[in-house]
């Protein structure tokens, strides 16, 4: 019995597909394999799982898939270390294993009524995807609804197809800026805080959802609180080393807060004090 | 409490204590208690008094540590050592699955079931085991393993009368005598050749077994004997640590040019974190088979003084030894209080004496305060 109360336990999900997002990129939908009940996985927006390679090792990685589909768990992952090397080296049918979902959320709920401004670097719109998900699906519990998107260069954007789908809507604005590309690129090139100034904000009413480095975090939350959004209506979601994923290992600290099951997500205002501080 | 029909404390003979050892292995306890090994006085399996560190005190300061002999026979004569209970309730080494490649079932470690009695443990540890309990036990994740063997666990507390010169928990609050968490409490009074203990408990399990004892009600005299001695051991602890202080001091001063100091005399060894007895962080390690057929992944005690601690892909967030430094001391004297409604430290002076390079956190912490015209003068 202890088995499976034991937390640090993982269960086995099968990878039903792979899709390769980018070079480096790669995004798994799983299937629970021990399913007790329905096979459901359901999850918070901006939740995280820990995924185990056999072997390799363990991560923690934002989950990507659309909480209105919980039979296919989703995770979008970079490959950019032995882990998530290996993870790149699965194919459909193999098991990877899995503990969670842990952490904090995006504010959905609370952003209803409200405009959501969506602001993702990188492999950031992989934790921001489940958030823009339900929200297009309640798309009229919502105002003025922006995603600001910034990747390296145009062979590293992520979802094409659907930040494609996502621009067509005319409920959506969506921009798209790169930091440097060659050829046939039209867009624009640049950081993603430079997109900020072109969104209408109305900032008692708007709440904000950032992910990416955190250095572009940085410029994002000087550049909305600029232009007059509070710190406690901007969303953040951190990243630091974990092994446990529930409080117990210690290395995901930031300050008082445990990025684990304080975070990912925060508030900007309840960091704000630690978010300056040097190698914290 | 009626202390009129149940005495607050009895008396112990010396060569009675075998008969608390022997009676806890009847009911199936694995006893550890204090030894002297390696010239160090260290927590082991005992099964006679023969085995106590009999005659030995340890003498300490920053960087130091030696054994020494006593003028008289006393068992429990010195301070902390570099061994604590934390050892037994969250090993520095543990399997927590093995897994098949095949089936990719994991397979939990069957639970340890053993069931501790510890003898020996200062106000301190048990402060040390109650803050480890808020962070293993009581937290909205438990890890089963440390609740079962903290939960199955017998404590035998002894007061603590001869503090070291590195110890300070009379100013952290946390000792030198146990007030709470044992279930039975040992005082040594050992005077013109007569050596006894005061005895008392403080639970069921702790009351069950004094009632197996038959002991004589401690006597006014050595009760009081008992109290100045605790008193004496309070007045004997010089360091000193104002806790609400510290906690704000650090709170305020996370960019201190004192940490570029701290950084610089600090080896990041690591060695302060791994006899901490509230330290708690943990890394994994994952090892495969040579057949490649399973894998088994193992726990171990980890330090945020490794500059691994903090990796994440792209570099090290706490590269430097001052960022290391600090997340340590600040987050053992300041958000841990955020985190478990209490201070990570408990005054045992370990960090202090088995710092290489004798970094004192007690001098340490005062360089953070604001220099004011009186102190600058």
């Amino acid at each position: 019995m202890a088995a499976l109360t034991d937390p640090m336990l993982p269960r086995p999900f099968r990878i039903e597909k792979v899709t390769h997002e980018t070079a480096d990129t790669f995004t798994f939908e799983l299937s629970q394999q021990q399913a007790d009940g329905d096979g459901r996985f359901d999850f918070a927006c901006g939740q995280f799982n820990m995924l185990y390679t056999f072997g390799t090792g363990e991560i923690p990685v934002s989950i990507s898939g659309d909480p209105a589909k919980p039979q296919r768990l989703v995770h979008t992952i970079r490959a950019v270390g032995s882990v998530t090397r290996a993870m790149k080296k699965l194919k459909k049918g193999d098991t990877l294993g899995v503990r969670g979902p842990f952490g904090s959320a995006w504010p959905v709920q609370q952003a209803e009524g409200n405009d959501v401004i969506i602001i993702a670097g990188g492999i950031g719109l992989a934790p921001l995807r489940p958030a823009i998900c339900s929200i297009l699906q309640n798309r009229e519990k919502y105002g003025h609804v922006a995603l600001l998107y910034g990747a390296r260069t145009p062979q590293d954007i992520l979802f094409e197809k659907e930040l494609r789908e996502w621009r067509g809507r005319f409920d959506m604005q969506v921009m798209i800026t790169v930091d440097h590309a060659v050829g046939t690129w039209k867009g624009n090139i640049g950081v993603v805080p430079d997109l900020i100034k072109r969104v209408k904000i109305d900032p008692d009413n708007t709440i904000a959802m950032v992910c990416g480095p955190e250095i572009m975090m940085r410029f994002c939350v000087i550049e909305l609180h600029n232009r007059g959004m509070e710190h406690d209506t901007i969303f953040v979601s951190m990243e630091r080393n974990m092994k446990c994923g529930i409080g117990l290992c210690g290395h995901c600290q930031y300050g008082p807060e445990f990025i684990c099951k304080d975070g990912p997500v925060f508030p900007f205002s309840k960091i704000r004090t630690l978010f300056d501080i040097y190698e914290l | 409490m009626n202390k009129k029909s149940k005495p607050s404390a009895y008396t112990l003979p010396a060569s009675q204590l075998q008969k608390i050892i022997d009676l806890l292995h009847e009911q199936g306890y694995t006893v550890i208690g204090p030894q002297r090994q390696d010239n160090a006085i260290i927590y082991d399996e005992i099964t006679s008094t023969d085995a106590l560190p009999a005659g030995w005190t340890d003498v300490q300061e920053g960087g130091t540590y030696q054994l020494q002999r006593r003028d008289d026979d006393a068992w429990f004569g010195y301070a902390v050592g570099p061994h604590s209970w934390k050892q037994f309730l969250f090993p520095a080494k543990k399997k927590l699955f093995t897994i098949e490649r095949e089936t990719f079932r994991a397979q939990a470690e069957p639970a340890d079931k053993t069931r501790y009695a510890f003898l020996g443990v200062r106000s301190c540890e048990l402060h040390a085991i109650a803050i480890q309990d808020k962070v293993f036990r009581d937290g909205p994740y438990a890890d089963p393993a440390y609740s079962r063997l903290r939960n199955n666990a017998f404590f035998i507390a002894v007061n603590c009368t001869e503090p070291a010169a590195t110890c300070f928990c009379s100013s952290m609050n946390t000792g030198p005598g146990a007030e709470s968490g044992y279930d039975l409490l040992l005082t040594e009074l050992i005077d013109s050749g007569q050596h006894e203990f005061l005895i008392s408990s403080a639970s069921a399990k702790g009351r069950a077994l004094l009632g197996k004892m038959e002991l004589p009600e401690a006597t006014p005299a050595a009760r009081e004997r008992g109290q100045e001695l605790l008193a004496r051991a309070a007045d004997k602890m010089h360091r000193r640590m104002d806790a609400e202080k510290a906690r704000k001091l650090l709170l305020a001063n996370p960019e201190h040019p004192h940490w570029q100091e701290l950084g610089a005399r600090c080896l990041s060894c690591a060695n302060c974190t791994m006899v901490c007895p509230t330290c708690f962080c943990s890394t994994v390690e994952d090892v495969t088979s040579l057949t490649g057929d399973t894998a088994e992944r193992w726990r171990r005690w980890d330090s945020c003084f490794t500059m691994g601690h903090s990796y994440i892909h792209g570099g090290h967030i706490r590269s430097s030894g001052a960022a290391r430094y600090r997340q340590w001391l600040t987050h053992k004297l300041a958000t841990w209080v955020d985190q478990f409604g209490v201070s990570g430290c408990v005054g045992c002076g370990r960090c202090i004496t088995w710092c290489p390079v004798a970094i004192d956190v007690t001098e340490e912490i005062t360089k953070f305060e604001p220099v004011t015209q009186e102190t600058a003068a």
